[in-house]
């Protein structure tokens, strides 16, 4: 959205609400009050769904909370920054936060790439091949997270497995060491993950007008440069999505993580953020605790996200 | 930027407004009513069928003698309760009168504020005096008793008698000889456990903690003190652990087994003993194992003692909300009569929590027996603490065990890490 042209009656529809937030109108654009007219059903719906659980949220996590509170039997107390003080000198919080983000950093990094790598190959193969990977990549994404957790465990199982059958590991268990269990656990996730960005970034690639790949390829450029110089760059504002998307969806890892360790692994070696919230503080009704982390992964990934754009809008890119 | 500092103010305000998060409002009702409905939540068990016939007799009995008053009992899935229980105590108004609920949630649900004193009323019962002490336990919070025990359950030795008999073994007397008897059998059939354990299942090594006279906590309601660090715990932890290594139960397996784990690897005929329960007896019968085993007290550290087990079971308990609470309370004592919980052994097999009640069924069932033995013998039970539920969920004991198992810490350190967690749970709690 650069600046509008003020001739083509097309943009004058959308212009008051550019303009309104923008507080640059001319004065002749009427009350100031109509794009907030126009904005008001939007902005209730989004208050009511989005605002009002997170002042809720913020609100609990500032005060002693638990089911004692909830039913009525004892006073609720207000404890101030309590919750997040407690939160923050437990050491085992800072290390599964760490666990977490190297976890959520990994899972995305190879859903990515197995998502583009494969959406760059739909456009390469024929019809049948084609429809045939679609289908494969539907049914991972469609299958409930639970069903594929237990599924993947029954592959890595440490005497029924087939994979330890192929591989010859005889009774190997995957889930005891730590790295060996996240690996599992990251494998599963990429691959129930992977789809929706091969589907989003094989729809975008549909989208890149093909004169253009087709005078890169003459002027002899390779696949991987093509992707480098010419998709990536095109497809720039799509990766962001799926990128944001998948920060948020693989820091927020839950039902992978609880079925397949067996809800934390040995000695809660492979815990992440959302599985400890849920034994610390809301298997034990400990709300007000739960809440505290709520807020702490909210400001991360608000954090994450703001920067990444932040940085995206330093090389001079326009979402 | 006028846009945002008109935002931050109306933030600013709204916060400024805020009052608390929401409370259910009451605590008990002053109503109650002689007629009209009451309402009812029982456990769904896997096999229902045997159960509602045992309760619906009480029913009609109960609704004979109160004239006007009609009862309906809703069977609630048991991987849900703790929801629809909690739900219960934020909503009185959609409440139950009378609830089934598992015996460690007793403390927990007291200090939610759910459920009503019953002591005068248990006190004035003609068949309370013959409940076991530790089912009495199970029901009393700060000396005042929150509900009627309904069943028990408890643990005890299962062993295959194919293999013993092929290896020439007796059933072992000691913990010690349970721990040589399994690496034996291991050493003899290496694609076997010796004996199945698992570093999640907590019910089944609290015996070894408890058999050498260590305790989970000390002190009483209000005041525990963690006392798995102490010497006789620790030896208790020694040997439990023992039981992890390449000669019985290999870590990299058992350490994240849980009871059931074990239960279905005894079952699938991959361990020669285990730790089950009463209630496993079904699951074992619907395995390769059925008519191969026999089951024995778990042996304590002397010859011939049997090591104190955790007694389990549900209680049932009158709702602090209820508006019928003479009612419900009377309904509470007849599902819970000697005559109702022989009914319910009839149908369900599950354990009455009356001593003599007891002894008549193992006369008449004898695969209760050894369970009976146990109960007779000695249990324990968890502290009568809210903090138990933390405890619990935030899988305190199971992390110590695999932390020793898995060879991340040693004994000492493991279980004073625990210890530490265990108090601060306790501090915070209560």
């Amino acid at each position: 959205m650069t600046a509008p042209t003020k001739s083509r009656p097309v943009d004058r529809a959308r212009l008051p609400v550019i303009r309104g937030v923008s507080r640059s109108s001319p004065p002749s654009r009427g009350s100031s009050g109509t794009p907030w007219l126009y904005l008001a059903p939007a902005l209730v719906v989004l208050g009511g769904l989005l605002a009002y659980p997170i002042y809720q949220l913020g609100l609990i996590s500032l005060f002693h909370y638990t089911q004692a509170q909830v039913s009525g039997g004892e006073p609720t107390t207000f404890e101030g920054f309590g919750n997040y003080a407690e939160l923050f000198a437990d050491e085992q919080f800072w290390q599964v936060l760490l666990a977490t983000v190297l976890f959520a950093a990994a899972c995305v990094v190879c859903t990515l790439a197995v998502g583009c790598a494969l959406a760059v190959l739909l456009t390469r193969v024929r019809a049948v091949p084609r429809l045939a990977l679609m289908l494969a990549a539907l049914g991972a994404w469609a299958t409930p997270a639970i069903t594929g957790s237990t599924v993947w465990l029954f592959l890595f199982d440490a005497d029924f497995g087939p994979v330890n059958r192929v591989l010859g590991l005889g009774d190997h268990s995957w889930t005891y060491g730590r790295f060996s269990a996240f690996f599992l656990v990251l494998l599963e996730v990429v691959w129930c993950s992977f789809p929706f960005v091969m589907v989003t970034v094989y729809a975008g690639i549909r989208a890149v007008p093909s004169e253009v790949l087709e005078a890169a390829a003459l002027d002899g450029a390779s696949q991987w440069r093509i992707w480098r110089s010419v998709l990536a760059p095109m497809l720039r504002p799509i990766l962001v999505v799926v990128t944001i998307q998948s920060v948020i969806w693989d820091f927020k890892v839950f039902t992978q993580i609880y079925v397949m360790t067996g809800g934390g692994g040995i000695a809660g070696q492979n815990l992440v953020l959302n599985v400890y919230a849920y034994q610390q503080a809301f298997a034990s009704s400990q709300y007000s605790l739960g809440a505290a982390i709520g807020v702490v992964m909210l400001l991360i990934l608000l954090g994450v996200t703001l920067v990444y754009l932040r940085l995206l809008r330093r090389q001079g890119e326009e979402l | 930027m006028k846009l945002s500092a008109r935002l931050v103010a109306v933030a600013a305000v709204l916060a400024t407004a805020a009052c608390a998060p929401q409370t259910s409002g009451t605590s008990s009702s002053d109503k109650d009513e002689k007629t009209g409905t009451l309402r009812v939540w029982l456990f769904q068990e896997v096999n229902n069928k045997p159960k509602e016939q045992a309760v619906d007799s009480v029913l009609a009995a109960f609704e004979k003698a109160h004239e006007d008053t009609e009862v309906t009992v809703e069977y609630i899935p048991v991987e849900t309760r703790a929801q629809r229980i909690k739900a219960a105590f934020n909503d009185p108004e959609s409440a139950p009168d009378l609830i089934e609920y598992g015996n460690t949630d007793t403390a927990g649900y007291v200090k939610d504020g759910g459920l009503a004193d019953v002591t005068e009323e248990f006190a004035a019962w003609d068949e309370a005096k013959d409940t076991d002490p530790t089912a009495r336990q199970s029901v009393t919070v700060d000396g005042k008793v929150y509900g009627a025990p309904y069943f028990v359950g408890v643990r005890a030795l299962y062993y295959r008698t194919d293999v013993f008999d092929e290896l020439g073994l007796d059933v072992p007397r000691t913990q010690a000889e349970l721990i040589s008897t399994a690496k034996e059998i291991r050493a003899a059939k290496p694609g076997m456990y010796g004996i199945a354990v698992g570093g999640a299942y907590t019910y089944g090594a609290m015996p070894f903690i408890w058999a050498h006279g260590g305790e989970l906590a000390t002190g009483k309601a209000g005041s525990y003190a963690s006392a798995i660090d102490s010497a006789d715990a620790r030896e208790g932890i020694e040997a439990y652990t023992s039981l992890f290594g390449d000669d019985n139960c290999p870590a990299a397996k058992c350490a994240g087994m849980g009871g059931n784990d074990t239960v279905t690897a005894f079952a699938s005929g991959k361990a020669a003993m285990a730790i089950g329960g009463d209630f496993s007896h079904a699951a074992v019968d619907a395995g390769k194992v059925k008519g191969a085993y026999a089951v024995v007290p778990l042996p304590g550290v002397e010859p011939g003692s049997i090591a104190p087990a955790f007694a389990g079971g549900n209680n049932l308990g009158v709702l602090k909300s209820t508006s019928h609470r003479t009612l419900a309370v009377d309904l509470m004592k007849r599902l819970a009569s000697k005559k109702a919980q022989g009914e319910l052994f009839d149908g369900m097999g599950f354990l009455p929590t009356f001593s003599d009640v007891r002894q008549q069924v193992a006369a008449k069932e004898p695969f209760v027996k050894p369970f009976v033995e146990t109960l007779a013998a000695d249990t324990k039970f968890v502290p009568a603490s809210p903090a138990w539920a933390q405890i619990d969920s935030s899988l305190v004991l199971p992390t110590m065990f695999q932390e020793i198992v898995s060879g991340k810490k040693d004994v000492a350190t493991a279980s004073q890490d625990a210890a530490k967690k265990m108090n601060e749970a306790f501090g915070s709690a209560g």
